[in-house]
């Protein structure tokens, strides 16, 4: 679950990481309210989006003039945000956080994630701030810093010594207090809250040596949300597909994409694997669906009609390999969905695994009107044939 | 031969009382597995298909001998029953629940450093030994005794591929579920090293997917030590970046863990990889039979 920017820094904040001052607004009358209760010029206001390349988007505007801070506040509620990390639809803007505009002397990159391969929450710093840290990484890694954090000891004060002492040149006196009680709150908001990010893109120091947090990402585990019920009052779904929010009422592993050869497929990897091969067989997949090992009828039938409720949808493949997922209960699921809405695109579909001899019959028997495909590759064949016809 | 289980493997199902840990405790009987105890704190005393239910793995340790388990407690619990497993001093640990949290799993890890266990999982369908014996949730019946070894990421696809191999004639000497996660017990290369000393194993194949960069690591690997003939098949060339398809560590973010990058790596090391999982069990029988 992502946070918004001002959710992050209001947990910021109350841990003790410096941030602007700001105010959120969510419409255009409140934004010159804003302007009186904030210091500026110059303001910023900032889109409140999940997505990232927001900067870069046009959802990121400094601006002089309190009747700017208006016009930009205007210009981004209620309208679409294009960023390279949208789609071309791109995302509704439905939030508006106004700040203090800060004097820059120093931008660094800060952040925490758990590094897989030693499985250490680990901390990520930088002296090139204030750009995409991949861009940094790809151009001079030599810039990026890493410490790793032993679990069973945790944080300790000589983990933030290695970062900043490693700088060329070092933070000034003035500023490692400031910099080294950011990064021990850095870890503990992590480590407390479940977090698979936390990352400060720029950290900021001023020219009279004061640390500010500029932005604020932060991202919860969804598996540890059972254990962060208070996080979860702060889920914001509306930036969501509409499809991909009902998939998760029921459970659905969904993913809306471009294409037009729906697919569902009883687990993941093979759920992206049939994917490649509609794509192998001159197609696009319009959607990825993990429909899971313990999918019941009724999810199978719901899963079919989120399918079909993208128009742009032409033919369905079914690809099951029966484990958990039993082939009859799959059948039976997709005969319901006919029932209950007209199935207008060619479906073809391949079973196999456990109890495939009882879900052949019973699409057999059925009114449904399927292709059948032995194997993967005969189900690749007839795709394609479905795309040039 | 075949590798971490065989014949002589003593199973203990950790959460047997539940409906996923009864189903599975049937099928592996009945594939031959030797289940020989079960564990659900506060039921022990009872039975499950005939399997004795203790509170504590140590008991089940004691009482039955037993040196492996396969946990099917709920994610909430599930850090627990590894840690619980590896302090019993058990050879190999498969942990099938899916959803654990990351931070549980950093635990984990941290501790099972200093012990001896092997973990496989978590979020994986578990390893199989065909003809010997299944501790995990994958359908015996498509499994066949051979010469090839499987390792995943992945469930149904390994399915799909272990089905495809036997298909082609090809039996299977171990196949592993390492797990969808983005920590996991044991990786790629930690299963590759012990493929290399098993004279049954003639040759591997290799089912990675997008996310992380195992895939990568395990080719620098193979292509430095390895001496018997691998196949690789990358799921997920086709998934946008930044989403996260199904598995929690299927996810390419930050430029890294594309398919594109980890084929590049696979064939730059001389691995033949797939592309099409369509004739995935033709392509192997194609580089066994010049091997």
């Amino acid at each position: 679950m992502k946070l918004h920017e001002y959710q992050a820094k209001d947990i910021f904040g109350k841990s003790g990481i410096p941030i602007p001052n700001g105010q959120l607004v969510t419409a255009v009358d409140q934004a010159t309210k804003a302007t009186q209760i904030i210091n500026g010029p110059p303001w910023v206001v900032k889109a409140q989006v999940h997505a990232g390349g927001r900067g870069k988007g046009g959802g990121v505007k400094v601006v002089h003039y309190p009747y700017e801070v208006v016009t930009a506040t205007e210009s981004l509620l209620g309208k679409h945000l294009v960023t390279p990390q949208t789609g071309p639809e791109g995302v509704p803007v439905n939030q508006v956080l106004i700040e203090e505009g800060i004097e820059i002397n120093r931008e660094y990159y800060l952040s925490m994630i758990v590094d897989r391969s030693t499985a250490c929450p680990t901390m990520i710093f930088s002296q090139a701030g204030g750009m995409e840290i991949e861009e940094v990484a790809a151009r001079s890694s030599e810039l990026i810093l890493k410490e790793y954090i032993d679990p069973a000891v945790g944080w300790m004060m000589h983990n933030a010594r290695n970062l900043l002492y490693s700088q060329e040149p070092p933070p000034p006196v003035g500023a490692l207090r400031a910099l080294m009680s950011v990064m021990a709150n850095v870890y503990k908001i992590f480590m407390t809250l479940d977090c698979t990010l936390v990352e400060i893109n720029p950290l900021v120091l001023t020219k009279d040596r004061k640390v500010f947090a500029l932005d604020a990402k932060v991202n919860i585990d969804d598996n540890a949300l059972f254990r962060q019920k208070e996080l979860l009052l702060l889920d914001d779904p509306r930036e969501k597909d509409p499809l991909e929010l009902m998939a998760e009422k029921y459970h659905l592993n969904y993913i809306r994409l471009d294409g037009n050869i729906g697919a569902m497929v009883n687990g993941a990897g093979l759920a992206m694997a049939t994917m490649d091969v509609i794509k192998i067989a001159g197609a696009e997949p319009a959607n990825f669906l993990d429909v899971g090992g313990g999918a019941t009828e009724d999810m199978i039938t719901k899963g079919v009609e989120i399918i079909l409720k993208d128009r742009r949808v032409k033919a369905i493949l079914v690809n099951i390999f029966g484990g958990i997922l039993r082939c009859d209960v799959l059948a039976r699921g997709v005969v319901a969905a006919a029932k209950k809405t007209r199935i207008r695109v060619p479906l073809i579909v391949r079973l196999e695994g456990t109890n495939v001899k009882e879900g052949r019959e019973i699409l057999r028997n059925s009114e449904l009107k399927f292709l059948v495909a032995r194997d993967l590759s005969e189900a690749a064949d007839l795709v394609s044939k479905q795309v040039s016809s | 031969m075949s590798i971490l289980v065989d014949e002589s493997t003593r199973v203990v199902v950790q959460g047997i009382t539940g409906r996923e840990g009864a189903f599975h405790t049937k099928q592996m009987l009945e594939y031959g597995t030797v289940v020989a105890a079960g564990v659900t704190p506060g039921k022990g005393g009872r039975e499950v298909e005939g399997v004795p239910v203790f509170n504590t793995v140590n008991q089940a340790v004691e009482e039955e001998g037993v040196n492996v388990s396969c946990i099917f407690v709920p994610p909430p619990f599930a850090a627990d029953a590894i840690i619980d497993s590896a302090s019993a001093g058990l050879d190999v640990i498969v942990c099938i629940t899916e959803g654990i949290p990351v931070l549980d799993m950093v635990k984990v890890a941290s501790f099972l450093k200093n012990e001896k266990s092997v973990l496989i999982g978590p979020n994986c369908p578990g390893i199989i030994s065909p003809g010997k014996t299944k501790v995990g949730i994958m359908p015996g019946p498509i499994h066949k005794p051979g010469p090839m070894a499987v390792i995943s990421r992945s469930g149904t696809l390994t399915y799909e591929v272990v089905d495809q191999l036997t298909g082609n004639g090809l039996g299977q000497s171990t196949c592993i579920g390492i797990g969808g996660d983005p920590l996991i017990g044991t990786t790629f290369i930690d299963h590759l090293k012990r493929f290399k000393e098993d004279p049954q194993t003639e040759g591997v194949v290799l089912i990675g997917e997008i996310g992380g960069t195992a895939e990568e690591e395990a080719a620098d690997y193979i292509r430095e030590e390895f001496n018997k003939p691998v196949i690789a098949f990358i799921a997920g060339q086709t998934a946008p970046p930044g989403r996260r398809m199904g598995h929690a560590g299927a996810i390419i973010s930050g430029g890294q863990g594309k398919a594109e990058d980890k084929i590049n790596a696979l064939q730059a090391a001389g691995i033949t990889v797939a592309l099409n999982l369509g004739n995935l069990g033709e392509t192997v029988q194609k580089v066994m039979e010049k091997s």
